[in-house]
């Protein structure tokens, strides 16, 4: 699998907060139908990647290409507007409203009076959900009768209805049971038939090594290195997210 | 899942469903059954009697309107009692030096300006609605008995009292006109718009609606300003129905439109509401008020029960949420 270009290229891409250095000089390509792992220690720097790539934070320099065109983001609308979903850890969902509110929630599609198309969006989640096989009751159903497996498999769809480009998960599975966190699994795993890149991070080495082609170890704030999942194995891995590299 | 599982969601479902949205209407049916069988002898059932009713609850439904939107927010208005008297005082005053519709311009400005000055507060300043909207109660209750030295000030424009509260239109009388139509588009853009859709988000789960591209601060001064608009517009109908205005109008409406909107199924921490509930739970406090003063209950009675019954209301839309 080696598509010619990539989706999204950061290169040198440095971030600080006052005198505090968040982001070393980091570059990372991801390219379509690619799963990438971000690990590392707690404070070593995902969080603020995440906020840089889809478009909360501005870097303080470096640069973000997206199809091979740079681009500037100051908040997640301009992230989103260039095909950047991020599915938070806290599931960003609205409970009491039904699913498919929920999908459409910010870019509701109108009909021709100007009012809500609730067919639209009831067919188009109806669609989707059947597709990505996330098995809820239907697209009536309100966010707050599903279970954790379930909203998140909500919030995946959404990112992955909109998602033109890139897909951020950000621990996804980080409050959810076994049998839970395996069905999300195989949800992940089939978005890569849609050409988009996922970018996915996690606690969970299991995870990292059952789902991603590569493996990228961040160490404060730097990047320690990318690694083929196929040809590394968990010690090196570990090693290097806790500095221990030199045995 | 199996399918016997996505059965029991179902049933949870269902029946959170017929209890969230049919309480009001099981309560509104009790309540007139109650009265029609123990008011029989005393006209609580005569035409006159009932669209009295309707005509007396009619700024209260226009308020509850309002304050839907605010409590789906997930804030509250205090301060809709002041408006109106403010309101109402500025149309009285303005009408007569000035006419009909200056003094509508008056009414309906000072309360949208009103509901500005909360929203700007809250949306920008980020001070709790509680907290603001108490304290522009307490302020412009002080104002609207500044503006005329608590005297009373009459209404005599005929078109104004017709228009706004005396007068019908093809036989329905003019406060029916404006219930039946404020109902109408307040529904219609609760239910079917994306500023609606944007106002249940921000009241459930305001990070998720920001994250999504909407802004919340907009949908707090929005929700905000249309409650005082409409609290502006409710003391209009006071002025023309009593052909008068002074600083007592709306003053203890206050109660009986949040009971109105929460016995209507609208939960009070936002997210979930309902326009045509908050109707019926208006004429359900209308018709309590009425049926009560028939019965001859005293006025500290009528207090007690009323209070009694919002109590109940409350309890049964946290009992709900917490679930």
């Amino acid at each position: 699998m080696t598509p010619s270009a990539p989706i999204l290229q950061l290169q040198d891409i440095r971030k600080h907060f006052g005198g505090l250095t968040a982001i070393e000089n980091f570059s990372l390509e991801v390219f379509p139908g690619e799963i990438v792992a971000l690990v590392g220690d707690n404070g070593a720097g995902k969080s603020t990647l995440v906020k840089i790539i889809s478009g909360v934070h501005p870097p303080s320099s470096g640069t973000i290409t997206i199809e091979g065109k740079p681009v500037t983001m100051s908040n997640a609308t301009m992230g989103r507007a260039h095909g950047i979903e991020v599915v938070y850890q806290d599931l960003a969902l609205a409970d009491q409203q039904t699913v498919y509110m929920n999908m459409f929630l910010g870019r509701e599609p109108l009909n021709r009076f100007g009012l809500l198309d609730r067919r639209r969006m009831i067919a188009e989640t109806e669609k989707l959900v059947k597709e990505l096989d996330v098995r809820i009751p239907s697209a009536h159903a309100t966010i707050r009768d599903l279970s954790g497996g379930q909203r998140q498999g909500v919030a995946i769809a959404r990112a992955t209805h909109w998602a033109s480009k890139l897909i951020l998960l950000d621990e996804p599975t980080a409050a959810l049971g076994v049998a839970e966190t395996a069905r999300v699994e195989m949800i992940v795993q089939s978005l890569k038939q849609r050409n988009v890149g996922i970018l996915i991070i996690s606690h969970s080495l299991d995870q990292v090594f059952k789902l991603s082609d590569r493996i990228c170890v961040l160490r404060r704030g730097k990047q320690i290195g990318v690694r083929e999942t196929r040809k590394t194995d968990k010690n090196e891995i570990i090693a290097m997210i806790t500095g221990l590299q030199q045995q | 899942m199996t399918s016997a599982n996505t059965g029991t969601e179902m049933g949870s479902f269902a029946s959170r469903f017929n209890l969230q949205q049919y309480v009001v209407y099981l309560g509104f049916l009790a309540i007139f059954l109650f009265f029609a069988f123990m008011l029989r002898d005393s006209g609580f059932l005569t035409v006159r009697n009932l669209s009295n009713i309707v005509l007396q609850t009619a700024p209260v439904t226009i308020m509850a309107i309002g304050l839907v939107f605010v409590m789906s927010a997930g804030e509250i208005d205090l301060s809709i009692g002041s408006i109106v008297a403010v309101s109402a005082l500025a149309a009285a005053v303005t009408i007569a030096s000035y006419g009909m519709a200056v003094g509508i311009v008056a009414g309906l400005g000072a309360g949208i300006l009103i509901g500005l000055i909360n929203g700007a507060l809250v949306a920008y300043v980020r001070l709790p609605s509680f907290l603001v909207t108490l304290a522009t109660m307490g302020l412009f209750a002080g104002v609207s008995r500044s503006m005329t030295d608590l005297r009373s000030i009459s209404v005599t424009n005929e078109a104004f009292t017709g228009f706004f509260g005396s007068g019908s239109l093809l036989g329905v009388p003019s406060l029916i006109w404006w219930t039946v139509i404020a109902i109408a588009i307040g529904h219609l853009v609760y239910r079917e718009t994306r500023f609606g859709a944007h106002v249940l988000a921000t009241g459930d789960n305001a990070r998720a609606a920001s994250v999504s591209g909407i802004s919340v601060p907009k949908i707090r001064l929005a929700v905000l300003t249309i409650s005082g608009g409409l609290a502006g517009l409710a003391g209009l109908l006071y002025a023309g129905r009593l052909q008068a205005a002074k600083y007592t109008l709306g003053e203890t409406d206050l109660m009986t439109v949040i009971a109105a909107v929460i016995v209507g199924g609208t939960l009070l921490n936002g997210g979930k509401g309902s326009i045509v509930g908050a109707l019926v739970g208006s004429l359900m406090m209308g018709m309590l008020n009425n049926g009560l003063i028939l019965m001859g209950l005293s006025v500290s009675d009528q207090m007690i029960v009323r209070g009694l019954i919002i109590l109940t209301a409350v309890a049964v839309s946290l009992r709900d949420k917490s679930r």
